[in-house]
């Protein structure tokens, strides 16, 4: 991105980052050791190669191993529909630098909310008291690492004014309103944010990004002679304003007048231990809370996870194949490099079922003597980076989607869910079914929600039993949770097949 | 930031807003400063220091609305912040019921200091707040070969607000809290245990330095090896800890937004029977050393003591200034502050006695509830009691109703409180539960 042309404000746009960003390129960087581009992410925030290598310094100046700092600018806008009127928003501006210190596996970390030396060199100082020698810090070179380019913007957040959002949030509600007459409320927000990044090391890495990330959400409530029932629908990239189209408007509207609709009809199954059928794409938070988490290298590392001992050995059939992948294009979960610097990668995790792969940061890679995967991610500067998942996926297997519904005797069908969760040691997952049917010998019956559903990690990737060919994507507005910090996440998955779930609902 | 300097930059921005063309503003100037400390294998895992501050902006602009933040004070942007923030809410649709409270429900000052903050925490040196985290290992490292990891923390902060609005409103508020905690991971037949045990407190002299590794330990070892038991309906008892995840729920319902978006399954049931009568729930911000004590909420409204269930009937709801006017319900207080239970007389090993056939609930693992049927169904983990005496850990269950029949089902409830949050929950006996497992 050219970083130039941001230095307005334009009137009418609740964007308001142009305040922020200072001159236009500074005469200063010429002459040092730094690419333009990464020039002007550092004009950007105000500072300069010697900055960062003096901080770095002080950071190790007690004789640490490693330090990085992690410059951040964030502006995020929300934009609301409530009683048919866009009629509120928000904005913020997040703005600082973290600075992280690392002796071993141990870390010290503080931050600065402004980039005066002053600020940041206090910061870096407290950071460095996690070791506890005396060391001096020669200088590396700055190896820059250029992102590659996986968030192709046509038309910039920033670019983009409060009024130009207002006709598709309007239209959206009024197609939700025509659509069915029981419709008695929708509330809609419409996201966006554009964080600027820039990562330097004490081993010379120095990187930037510029990461767009949009959600539209919506919320309907039916009313049907006193009944009430509501669902959310959302869609969510990293894309810029060219995201929302006619089209989107469209299906999101049909989206949201069935998925509120047939809620009428639905109600608690039995309780009890069944097969359970996931539909292709959100059930991919079946691979997030049943394995996911547990294979982030810091639970494994400390010996907490379930799957500490599983490295290498067959843990599921040989049709399962599992990734996390930071790559997909615009994703929600797609990431040019990490929180880390670390260029993103698609990971393969369970290779034909067998454990192939962790999840990793920095710290554990080097814990585990591995490359890191590039899952290092933070939710913003206030916060140290972690092993976390981009977007999780199982790939294609052998069966087909009609022959695994065909397969069930007595066992539910779920496609569409609210949240889920996982204990890392007992590795006990669970996940809120908001939608699905009933299969009785081999047929969908009758629709069934708002269950939640349990089960034993290892187990139920063993108990994987049938995999789909019509593997998908889920575009949801999926956040992770770990440690109090929320990352974007997606995830995805063919229809699949697990012999035996624990299925809330009511007894006899 | 001290509280002059505060509030000289929220007179800076409400005055440039109106300058600007706002008709009123609110704004919020906060500051904090805390640490956490983990020792793990008798070393610091984690050693982390935040001071941050942070602004927020509540605008209205010819009868339009929006609300801002933002970290980043430097005069200038600041400034020019405001400015872009005023110029966009004027794109906005009208909203009638947008504009600050009438200032006679504004708390005035004056009133008892209610000990919400502890200066001196600021003062404790870091190696005294590492020797406290390295306490609650040392009392269990080694003393147990089950013992995979053990990760003991120490975490403090202090922070103190201004809020200031156009129309009259201004007054601080400051809050302070330290802790130590310890989570505990064994390795058992099956899965790896895990529990965990943390002691808070806002008043530094008021802080539990020992037995916190014991009890995270003795939490862990009780879950070594769970089983699943059958589908069926039992009694529930559900530990003050885990008690306020299912208030949650509950709480939600009665908000003046859940209500008006129809996210509620407690519409018009003031004064109603909603629970079983020995629920009696009271509101009370004025707890000196509570958790949630304040003199006003988030819009500067004077803050009362209110009952919310007496005997089971729902006596408030909690409405804030701008759903009360659509909704044409007399306000009462943005959120809860601190939720006194009235007690009951028994513990929760004497609750434990009482039950033939039951499962005592100490976690849930996610779950859900559908605000508008109050339709929940949760994961849960916990003991198995029969005859009055828990017999073994149980796991991989859910439990599953509706929340407006569930509150009914509550016949007991603990003398127990909850003490180290705001909602001080006892432990509570449900009859008659669905529970899903084998």
């Amino acid at each position: 991105m050219n970083l130039k042309r941001r230095e307005f404000i334009r009137l009418g746009g609740i964007t308001v980052a142009g305040s922020m960003v200072i001159p236009s390129l500074l005469n200063s960087c010429k002459g040092n050791p730094v690419s333009e581009t990464a020039a002007s992410y550092m004009d950007h925030f105000e500072v300069t190669p010697e900055h960062l290598q003096k901080v770095l310094a002080t950071a190790l100046e007690k004789g640490a191993d490693y330090a990085d700092l992690y410059f951040e600018h964030t502006v995020s806008n929300a934009t609301s529909l409530q009683d048919k009127k866009v009629n509120s928003a928000y904005s913020d501006i997040t703005f600082g630098v973290g600075i992280r210190v690392l002796k071993g596996d141990q870390t010290g970390f503080a931050y600065a909310e402004n980039t005066s030396m002053e600020s940041m060199l206090r910061a870096a100082r407290t950071a460095a008291s996690i070791a506890e020698s005396n060391s001096v810090w020669s200088p590396s070179t700055f190896n820059e690492i250029i992102p590659r380019a996986l968030y192709n913007i046509t038309t910039s957040w920033e670019d983009v004014v409060i009024k130009d959002k207002i006709p598709f949030i309007t239209s959206l509600n009024d197609k939700i309103f025509a659509g069915d007459n029981r419709v008695t409320k929708v509330n809609i927000s419409l996201s966006d944010s554009t964080t600027y990044i820039l990562f330097y090391n004490s081993e010379g890495v120095l990187s930037w990004d510029y990461r767009p990330l949009t959600y539209i959400m919506a919320r309907t409530v039916m009313e049907e002679n006193g009944r009430l029932e509501n669902a959310m629908v959302s869609q969510s990239y990293r894309k810029g304003f060219e995201f929302m189209t006619n089209d989107l408007v469209d299906s999101l509207a049909s989206d949201a007048i069935s998925k509120t609709s047939r809620l009428f009809e639905a109600d608690k199954p039995k309780a009890g231990e069944m097969e359970v059928v996931m539909a292709a794409g959100s059930s991919g938070i079946l691979l997030h809370e049943a394995m996911g988490h547990s294979f982030e290298a810091d639970f494994n590392r400390k010996n907490t996870s379930i799957f500490s001992d599983k490295m290498g050995k067959k843990i599921a059939q040989d049709f399962v194949t599992v990734v996390d992948d930071g790559t997909l294009p615009g994703d929600r979960g797609a990431l040019n490099i990490d929180d880390e610097g670390v260029p993103t990668e698609k990971t393969i995790l369970v290779n034909n079922g067998t454990l192939t792969s962790y999840i990793h940061d920095r710290i554990s890679a080097k814990f585990y003597n591995v490359k890191p995967t590039g899952n290092g991610r933070r939710q913003d500067f206030r916060n140290v980076p972690l092993p976390r998942m981009r977007s999780t996926y199982m790939e294609n297997g052998p069966h087909k989607h009609d022959e695994i519904i065909a397969s069930v005797k007595n066992g539910i069908y779920v496609e569409d869910f609210s949240n889920g969760q996982v204990n890392i040691g007992p590795g006990d997952f669970t996940f809120f079914v908001k939608f699905g049917y009933i299969i009785e010998n081999g047929k969908l019956t009758k629709p069934i929600k708002d269950i939640n559903i349990i089960g034993n990690g290892p187990q139920a990737l063993a108990d994987i039993t049938m995999v789909a060919d019509n593997q998908k994507i889920d575009y949801g507005t999926w956040t992770c949770g770990k440690d109090g910090q929320g990352v974007p996440v997606s995830m995805g998955l063919p229809t699949v097949k697990i012999r035996k779930l624990t299925v809330g609902g009511i007894n006899g | 930031m001290n509280t002059n300097e505060k509030y000289e930059i929220a007179d800076l921005v409400i005055k440039h807003a109106i300058k600007n063309g706002a008709d009123e503003v609110a704004v919020a100037i906060s500051d904090s400063a805390s640490s956490h400390i983990e020792i793990r294998e008798k070393k610091i895992d984690r050693l982390q220091e935040s001071i941050s501050n942070g602004l927020s902006l509540s605008l209205y602009v010819q009868k339009k609305y929006s609300s801002h933040s933002t970290n980043h004070l430097k005069k200038d942007d600041l400034m020019k912040f405001v400015e872009g923030a005023v110029a966009a809410t004027k794109y906005l649709s009208e909203d009638e019921f947008r504009y600050l409270p009438d200032s006679e429900r504004y708390y005035k000052g004056g009133g008892e200091d209610l000990m919400t903050m502890d200066a001196n925490i600021n003062t404790l040196d870091p190696k005294s707040k590492i020797e406290l985290a390295r306490q609650a290992e040392n009392e269990i490292f080694g003393t147990d070969e089950r013992i995979i990891s053990i990760t003991a923390s120490y975490d403090d902060s202090v922070s103190s607000d201004v809020f200031v609005t156009s129309n009259g409103f201004k007054g601080e508020s400051n809050g302070s809290f330290a802790g130590i905690s310890a989570s505990v991971s064994i390795k058992g037949e099956t899965g790896r245990p895990q529990d965990y045990w943390g002691e808070y407190c806002i008043h530094l002299d008021d802080l539990v330095k020992s037995g916190i590794g014991k009890k995270a330990l003795e939490r862990t070892i009780r879950k070594l090896d769970p089983r699943k038991i059958s589908s069926g309906k039992y009694l529930m008892l559900v530990d003050n800890l885990a008690a306020g995840n299912l208030m949650g729920p509950f709480i939600s319902a009665i908000y003046g937004s859940s209500m008006y978006q129809k996210n509620s399954f407690l519409i018009g049931k003031a004064n109603t029977k909603v629970a079983s009568e020995i629920l009696t729930i009271i509101d009370d911000p004025l707890l000196p050393k509570g958790f949630g004590s304040r003199h006003f909420d988030q819009e500067g409204i004077n803050a009362v003591k209110r009952e919310v269930i007496e005997n089971g009937i729902l006596k408030n709801y909690f409405i804030g200034t701008y759903y009360g006017r659509k909704l044409n319900l007399p306000p009462t207080t943005i959120g809860p502050s601190n939720l006194v239970f009235k007690s009951g007389d028994k513990d929760q090993a004497a609750l434990v006695k009482s039950v033939k056939k039951g499962v005592l609930v100490t976690g849930f693992n996610g779950g859900n509830c559908n605000g508008s049927t109050g339709d929940f169904s949760y994961g849960i983990e916990g003991f198995y009691i029969e005859n009055g005496e828990i017999k073994y850990p149980v796991n991989e269950m859910n439990i599953s109703g509706n929340m407006k029949e569930f509150w009914n089902t509550l016949v007991a409830v603990g003398n127990d409180p909850y003490k180290f949050g705001s909602y001080l929950t006892p432990s509570m006996l449900f009859d008659n539960t669905d529970f899903s497992g084998l």
